[in-house]
């Protein structure tokens, strides 16, 4: 099977179709004793975590677009519990990693540094996701038929714990959550790209050059 | 006029209903149109119609508990937070899935009209003589010169845009200008069509108007339809018939109203009225006319038959033939392929289109044999990929920002829609072991697909394959994904009309063999499926059998 079709079952979630937790969990501790309510530090963390996926460039970056408050949203209400416990696990967890790549915790960090620590962890991601897709080519079309059909009955994704074994999974949703906040935010849709409520007409042959923004 | 009584009831407001409605009332009936939901309002109760997608808390997606609430929405797209209160509330209107079947629902004023893709295609002697010649089923008691000017006189009220294709299998209509293929689209259907030597890629029909019609502004491109039209620029209830209804001064709406029986008298052989539960206050009331019209939607017409003087007939009005509830279609999906188109850097397009490219049948006519019978058609079209694509150089950081911020590459995908043929033992019956919020029985329901439908998505997907692949779309990818019964949301059958009161339910009025004066026109009625959109067919013989109907009545016959 080809990378593409692969990907399908992939990518999923940066459309909306979130599997989230229940909302009841917000406010408790996980096992390990993790808070599962987002407090102001985590928020802050969360959107310079997103504003160095996705800076300030001639247009406001994730930080401007508050990606932060809406990722706790979408984990408080679209996440599946272990989902949610392993993102608050990760805001943990990544200051673990800045303090083993460079000494100093993510806040701490200088902007450099964040980038090259959340890069190590996106190759990471990376790396560990191309072994789900050799699973997944390994399947044959009518298991990945059953797989899609499971999928759709029960709104959750079949390869939610494969993704889940990833030690850096944790960082794999804050990115998707970082692009679909940023991406569907106002700043993201009238000033990175071009939103046009009522464009009135179509034109199939629109002239395009490089530097282009896309249209919303 | 006694107090409710009327010339004629009218079930339901959705594509069929709201065009019952229009016709009745112009030809001069008093008429009162029940509907069992709430009340839309034609642009003021579209509230989430102009709202960026910021402006949603989940970005228009859904939540855990949404998901939990909807076991059957959240299989497919239609579970989302823009437009939640416009599909059914799963727990207070149940049913039973013997064979599992995923029945997507709109109860409120203009049903699924205001929620359709509005895809909008004619049926040929092609499609109407299949059952005949495959020896399947029964014959269809009508033919495309008995629907032919009524498709013309749909097509001219709703406003159907598309282009004269001059195919044998999909006639053309009376059409508004067609919306534009954009430049990939056009390349690559010139390639296949040049390929296979004939017109296989055409631009899809939509009811989409590309003209002003009264007070509908023609399309503005926003692509939001199923959120309701501050324009009018699609057909449903209430941009289009309920107006027209409502001009007449004869119409009376009456939201909140679960029929749930015909009224039926077996000495003048004629229904005399319906029974309604009024859904808010749980009241009883019965209501009045010479004639009714049927237009629950399939099932829901199926289940007010089923309910209806089971004194006579055990199995309900319209069982005596043995197939009320049977037969039951849709169209199966989720076949296709897809793939990168190289090049057109220089391309892109302004404007989101709600419409697409559409291949009609071309197995199993015109010569062409498979090892099942019947075909499919495909929908789908090219666009530039968005920010949620791979970038395999960046991973992170400004440039990767602003690069997604701009559209990627090319891509071109196709998503066929497969014929599902009249199997008697498809079917709906009453589940008297389960009830509804009002103590209502609900439907159970026991219809799969089979062999030949089998057979006919491994053609879908080697066909699209092979079609993208001779059009120079590179690495080509098909997929086979979920096709349960009910995906299609084109559900058709359990009150099939025919030449024979034996093997029908209604005759080729749509009248009911058992009770003339009821009118069945929404899918219910539908004896094959065919693989195209169905809407348009509805529209048509809603206005053929209203015409009837009046006519009658004038005669004195009903």
């Amino acid at each position: 099977m080809k990378r593409r079709e692969a990907v399908q079952y992939i990518s999923l979630l940066v459309g909306g179709t979130i599997v989230g937790g229940t909302a009841f969990l917000s406010g408790c501790k996980s096992k390990t004793g993790v808070s599962m309510t987002f407090t102001d530090a985590d928020i802050s963390l969360l959107n310079e975590i997103a504003n160095t996926i996705l800076p300030d460039t001639k247009t406001p970056g994730a930080k401007a677009a508050k990606v932060g408050q809406f990722m706790t949203v979408m984990v408080n209400d679209c996440y599946e519990a272990p989902d949610q416990k392993m993102f608050h696990e990760g805001l943990v967890k990544i200051d673990e990693a800045s303090k083993d790549k460079n000494g100093k915790s993510f806040m701490e960090s200088t902007p450099q540094q964040r980038h090259d620590l959340l890069v190590d962890l996106d190759t990471k991601v990376k790396d560990y996701n191309n072994k789900i897709n050799e699973y997944i080519n390994s399947l044959t079309p009518d298991q990945r038929t059953q797989m899609k059909i499971q999928q759709d009955f029960t709104g959750s994704d079949p390869l939610a714990d494969k993704r889940r074994q990833n030690p850096v999974y944790y960082f794999q949703m804050m990115k998707e959550l970082t692009l679909l906040g940023y991406f569907t935010s106002e700043i993201g849709c009238t000033q990175a790209m071009r939103y046009v409520e009522r464009p009135g007409s179509y034109n199939g042959d629109l002239p395009y050059k490089k530097g282009d923004k896309a249209f919303a | 006029m006694a107090q409710n009584t009327y010339d004629a009831i009218v079930i339901g407001s959705g594509i069929s209903g709201g065009w019952a409605a229009k016709e009745l009332t112009e030809k001069g009936l008093k008429t009162i149109m029940l509907e069992r939901g709430k009340n839309i309002e034609h642009i003021k109760d579209y509230v989430n119609a102009t709202k960026g997608i910021w402006q949603f808390p989940h970005r228009g997606g859904r939540t855990q508990e949404m998901i939990k609430d909807y076991p059957v929405l959240r299989r497919d797209y239609p579970l989302n937070e823009m437009n939640l209160d416009w599909w059914v509330d799963e727990k207070e209107s149940p049913y039973t899935e013997t064979k599992r079947f995923d029945w997507f629902r709109g109860y409120h004023v203009g049903g699924r009209s205001l929620l359709w893709g509005r895809q909008s295609y004619r049926w040929s002697d092609l499609q109407f003589e299949a059952n005949a010649k495959d020896g399947i089923a029964i014959d269809w008691p009508i033919r495309y010169k008995d629907i032919e000017p009524w498709y013309t006189y749909a097509e001219k009220f709703a406003g159907i845009n598309g282009g004269k294709d001059g195919l044998p299998q999909l006639p053309d209509g009376y059409f508004m200008p067609a919306m534009e293929m954009n430049c990939v689209e056009k390349d690559v259907a010139a390639r296949i069509n040049e390929h296979y030597k004939t017109k296989r890629m055409i631009m899809g029909r939509s009811a989409n108007i590309t003209q002003p019609i009264q007070e509908r502004v023609n399309c503005q491109y926003r692509n939001k339809c199923w959120l309701g039209c501050p324009f009018g620029g699609y057909f449903s209830t209430q941009s289009s018939t309920l107006p027209a209804a409502m001009k007449t001064g004869n119409l009376t709406v009456r939201p909140w109203s679960i029929v749930t029986k015909i009224l039926y008298d077996k000495d003048t052989k004629k229904a005399t009225g319906v029974e309604i539960l009024d859904a808010e206050t749980n009241k009883t009331y019965q209501y009045f006319a010479k004639i009714i019209f049927l237009n629950a939607s399939t099932f829901n017409s199926a289940w007010i038959l089923m309910n209806s003087a089971t004194d006579i007939w055990p199995d309900g009005l319209g069982s005596s033939s043995g197939e009320l509830g049977h037969n039951v279609m849709d169209h199966h999906l989720g076949v296709g392929a897809s793939g990168m188109v190289d090049g057109y850097d220089d391309k892109y397009y302004y404007g989101r289109r709600p419409n697409g490219i559409y291949i009609p049948q071309y197995r199993n006519i015109l010569g062409d044999k498979r090892d099942y019978i019947r075909g499919f058609g495909y929908q789908g079209g090219a666009s530039r990929e968005g920010w949620s694509r791979n970038i395999a150089e960046m991973q992170l950081g400004g440039d990767f920002k602003d690069a997604l911020a701009e559209p990627g590459p090319w891509t071109m995908g196709i998503g066929g829609f497969g014929e599902i043929l009249p199997y008697h033992e498809n079917k709906v019956t009453l589940d008297k072991n389960k009830k509804d919020k009002w103590g209502l029985n609900v439907l159970a329901f026991d219809a799969e697909w089979k062999e030949n439908e089998r057979k006919m998505r491994i053609d879908m997907k080697n066909d699209a394959i092979e079609m993208l692949e001779a059009a120079g779309v590179k690495n080509v990818t098909g997929f086979t994904g979920d096709g349960t019964m009910g995906r299609g949301i084109h559900e058709m059958g359990t009150a099939r009309m025919g030449k024979d009161p034996k093997t029908s339910v209604l005759n080729k009025w749509n009248q009911v063999w058992d009770a003339q004066n009821v009118f069945v026109t929404d899918g219910a009625f539908m004896v094959s499926s065919n693989c195209c959109n169905p809407s348009l067919t509805y529209m048509a013989m809603t206005a053929r059998a209203a015409d009837h109907a009046v006519s009658e009545l004038k005669k004195g016959n009903i």
